[in-house]
């Protein structure tokens, strides 16, 4: 691991609004081998336009600035559109939040992972429906031909991490990408993330707001608040964590075994947000 | 910040009102940002100025012939755009021909986009044999050009601009009815949509306050560029004589009758045709504008 | 409350069926709150939306304090109401809070709307600042405790949840399961919950059935859930997965049919 896949140094991401420019991000940092880094924080904490400015796809009045945000040696600041697509269709993919979104409704989800296998042509559906088996979907020829909404919630997610990993990419950042799956499935799907980090060296950002998930799976963590890297820490010892603010992530989440009758929610402090 | 804009921009409006008067100003202040889009709409509300105010805003009278005067260049004799072939005032025509132009735009407006929207929005919704009659009867109407269907509809009631004014929105519906059938089926299957049937709505309701609102803002931005294509259709069927009769100052009208004269004098037909390019490209900067704005995609 | 008996879902028909829901049987007892559990596409939001009265083509019994849910009963709406997964999709993007909670006492003809509304969103604790904004200008969490106030205005018996967290980060996730626990006291519902997350069912549910390919497999108490002393082995599995990644678990799983 000599040189890192993906290098991200003050990222800075500003958008317009009519009550004056917000500040989405504000100083994020970090580099990505091929691993799994994990980027966990509450809503709103600009885990998701982070990983967005990677692949500029933020909306052209969202203003990015950063010191260096490279992929592989290249600058992806001064990357042309034409390049960033080229980029985005074939070495890096993104799974997005919401799939029932993401995933055009009047198209047939089959067709919709056909068109994302690099190349075209009478191999797109077979591999298409490979990929559909690959996430675990059961009776795939069946799903092949369903539009979005005939889709459970879950399917609907698989079917867009398949539509990701059809151009075998380098780089995937998954925002969420199983935050509507069971757990088993969940596991199957990490399975396979897994093994394209440790076989094929992929990079993988995982952005979650489960603390649980993330720890066991990732390698390393960044905890999110408000723009910002609150801290980073190796995913094993998350647990230990110190920042009240990821100790207060941590405990609010319910656990089997334990018979609280309220979940102590997050006391915010806007000491964390100084400079 | 103004009290006043402050208000509009409030996160916590205290009114159903304020908070339509806050989304609308959200709007105007991104559509404010095209530049060619205001530049639009400044036009259209010229035209409108001029269409209301015509009386004032002309310097004779369009129907007024004067055959020692006919036929002017630009410039003379007091009149700033030249005379027809009448003699008649080319600006005053223009003029008052705003009024003609304005009324079939907006008239059609107002009875294709409803119809439109009706039909689209039940077929939709309702799907099964409804979604396919509906649908059949639209395809009847889409598999002819509209100029032709057009014609034949005028030829059957009858020449005229009232007739005119029939026959183009009867042709006019069926795309709207496409677009709002296409939206409804991508939302008639949404949470909302089951939440409101739970709560005992029925379907009337359904479609009136919840897949409607929804489906307006693509047909305004639909029916905005559409108006240039309904200008011109108006127009063609003045320059082939079936629309606004003479001696009515109708812009179409008024190119009809000035081809004659096109090779020694030019500008009775080229001005017109410039008026009805300019209001077109108006209505179609506006109507890119709009969609940039309300479309429920973005935000 | 709640009596569901052989209940069966088809979708599609000849070689492209799917039976979504096989001879499910349940009953939920008045102020109880139960947990369905299950593999994502195991049939668990079908089997809520009929009783939510959205899915027509179903065989069976279901019923809502004995009115069954086929007919589109007049008492259904205010006997039972539900809370959906994706707060983003859930509230009707061109109206107002004020709009989306006053629709369902303007549909049933109740009046005192005003009051009302500003109650109900006092009561999700929200406050009436949040009255006349629209959905974007919310985050999810204040979306979601709008859906739920729009499923309290009717005052119904039965609150039906499917995944009502599960778009929701964990903090948020927190004030959400305490908003409806309270709630829960307060207006002595009965709830019937549907997720994938053992550890929110067991902080919400006094009993819950394990579903998998449509069926039933196990219905067991909270108690059992916690001890993790599951009696089949799909459950026992489903409990291994939830503690977390585990290479050794993953590449053990295997599928019950
Ligand atoms: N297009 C946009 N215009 C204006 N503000 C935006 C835009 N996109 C995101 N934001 C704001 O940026 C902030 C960070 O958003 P982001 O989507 O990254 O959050 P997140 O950490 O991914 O949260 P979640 O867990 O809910 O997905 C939020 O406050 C959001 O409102
Ligand atoms: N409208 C529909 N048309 C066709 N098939 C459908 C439809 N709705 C659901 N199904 C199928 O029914 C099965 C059960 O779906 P359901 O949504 O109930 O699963 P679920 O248990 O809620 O899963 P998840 O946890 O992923 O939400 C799935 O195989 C799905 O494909
Ligand atoms: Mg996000
Ligand atoms: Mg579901």
């Amino acid at each position: 691991m000599s040189k890192p896949l993906l290098e991200v140094e003050d990222l800075r991401v500003t958008f317009p609004t009519p009550t004056g420019p917000f500040r989405a991000v504000r100083g994020v940092s970090f580099s990505l081998g091929r691993e799994r880094l994990g980027i966990v924080g509450e809503s709103g904490s600009g885990k998701s336009v982070t990983g967005r400015s990677v692949l500029s796809l933020l909306p052209p009045h969202a203003r990015v600035e950063a010191k260096r945000l490279s992929f592989d040696g290249k600058d992806l600041l001064t990357a042309s559109p034409g390049e960033m697509r080229a980029l985005r269709g074939s070495r890096i993919s993104l799974v997005m939040q919401d799939p029932k979104y993401s995933l055009n409704p009047v198209m047939r989800v089959g067709e919709q992972i056909a068109e994302a296998v690099r190349d075209k042509g009478a191999g797109a559906r077979r591999r298409a429906m490979e990929m559909l088996e690959a996430v675990r979907i059961r009776d795939p020829e069946r799903v092949f031909n369903l539009y979005p909404h005939e889709v459970s919630g879950g399917m609907g997610q698989r079917i867009m991490i398949a539509m990701m990993l059809a151009p075998e990419p380098d780089l995937l950042i998954a925002d969420e990408p199983t935050s509507a799956l069971d757990v088993t499935v969940q596991m199957q799907v990490l399975a396979i993330l897994d093994d394209l980090v440790a076989k094929r060296g992929m990079g993988l950002i995982f952005i979650s707001h489960d603390l649980d998930l993330v720890a066991s799976f990732c390698d390393r963590v960044l905890v999110m608040y408000g723009g910002r890297v609150m801290e980073e820490r190796h995913a094993r010892d998350l647990r230990q964590a110190t920042h009240p603010y990821t100790q207060g992530l941590l405990d609010s989440l319910p656990r089997i075994d334990d018979d609280r009758a309220e979940l102590p929610t997050l006391k915010r402090d806007p000491a964390w947000l100084k400079d | 910040m103004s009290t006043w804009r402050a208000q509009l921009l409030t996160d916590t409006p205290a009114s159903r009102n304020q908070a339509r008067l806050g989304q609308f100003y959200r709007g105007w202040l991104q559509f404010k940002r095209n530049k060619l889009a205001v530049l639009g709409l400044l036009i259209v509300l010229l035209l409108i100025v001029v269409a209301a105010f015509a009386p004032w805003i002309a310097t004779h009278d369009p129907y007024a012939q004067d055959l020692a005067r006919r036929l002017l260049p630009p410039g003379t004799q007091g009149h700033w755009l030249g005379t027809d072939e009448f003699g008649r005032d080319t600006y005053s025509r223009l003029v008052y021909g705003a009024r003609i132009t304005l009324m079939i735009v907006v008239l059609v407006a107002a009875i294709a986009a409803p119809i439109g929207l009706l039909v689209g929005t039940a077929a939709g919704y309702l799907g099964g044999w409804v979604d396919a009659v509906l649908m059949r009867l639209t395809d009847v109407f889409l598999a002819f050009p509209s100029l032709i269907l057009a014609l034949a509809f005028v030829a059957a009631l009858g020449p005229g601009i009232e007739n005119a004014i029939i026959a183009i929105a009867l042709t006019a519906w069926p795309p709207y009815a496409r677009i709002a059938r296409a939206e409804t089926i991508t939302i008639r299957n949404s949470d909302y949509i089951a939440v409101a049937r739970m709560q005992g709505a029925r379907t009337a309701r359904i479609l009136w306050a919840y897949i409607m609102p929804l489906c307006v803002a693509s047909l305004v931005v639909r029916v905005t560029l559409d108006m240039a294509g309904i200008i011109l259709t108006a127009a063609g069927l003045g320059f082939l004589g079936l629309g606004a009769q003479p001696p009515m100052a109708e812009w179409g009208a008024m190119i009809s009758a000035g081809r004659r004269y096109v090779l020694d004098q030019w500008w009775v037909a080229t001005i017109p045709g410039i008026a009805i390019i300019v209001v077109s490209l108006a209505f179609n900067l506006l109507g890119d504008g709009l969609r940039d704005v309300l479309d429920p995609r973005k935000s | 409350m709640i009596q569901v008996r052989n209940l069966n879902v088809t979708f599609g028909q000849g070689a492209q069926a799917v039976r979504a829901v096989r001879d499910v049987n349940f009953s939920v007892a008045e102020g109880e709150s139960f947990g369905l559990v299950g593999e994502s596409g195991s049939g668990k939001s079908t089997a809520l939306r009929v009783l939510a009265g959205l899915n027509p083509h179903w065989t069976g019994e279901a019923a809502v304090a004995g009115v069954s849910v086929g007919q589109r009963d007049a008492r259904l709406p205010r006997l039972v109401q539900m809370v959906f997964q994706d707060p983003y999709a859930s509230l009707h993007p061109r109206h107002t809070v004020d709009r989306a909670l006053s629709e369902p006492l303007e549909i049933q003809g109740i009046g005192d709307v005003g009051p009302r509304v500003e109650r109900a969103l006092t009561d999700v604790g929200l406050g009436p600042a949040f009255r006349f904004r629209y959905p974007n200008q919310l985050s999810g969490g204040q979306r979601q405790r709008v859906a739920i106030a729009r499923a309290l205005m009717l005052e119904p018996k039965v609150l039906l949840l499917d995944e009502p967290t599960s778009a929701l980060d964990v903090s948020v996730q927190a004030e959400i399961l305490n908003l409806l626990r309270r709630l829960r006291r307060a207006h002595n519902l009965t709830m019937l919950l549907v997720s994938h997350n053992l550890a929110v069912i067991a902080h919400m549910c006094d009993r819950l059935a394990v579903m998998n390919r449509g069926a039933i497999v196990e219905e067991m108490d909270v108690a059992t859930l916690r001890r993790q002393e599951p009696r089949e082995a799909y459950t026992r599995q489903l409990l291994l997965a939830s503690r977390g990644y585990d290479r050794e678990v993953a590449a053990n799983i295997i599928t019950y049919d």
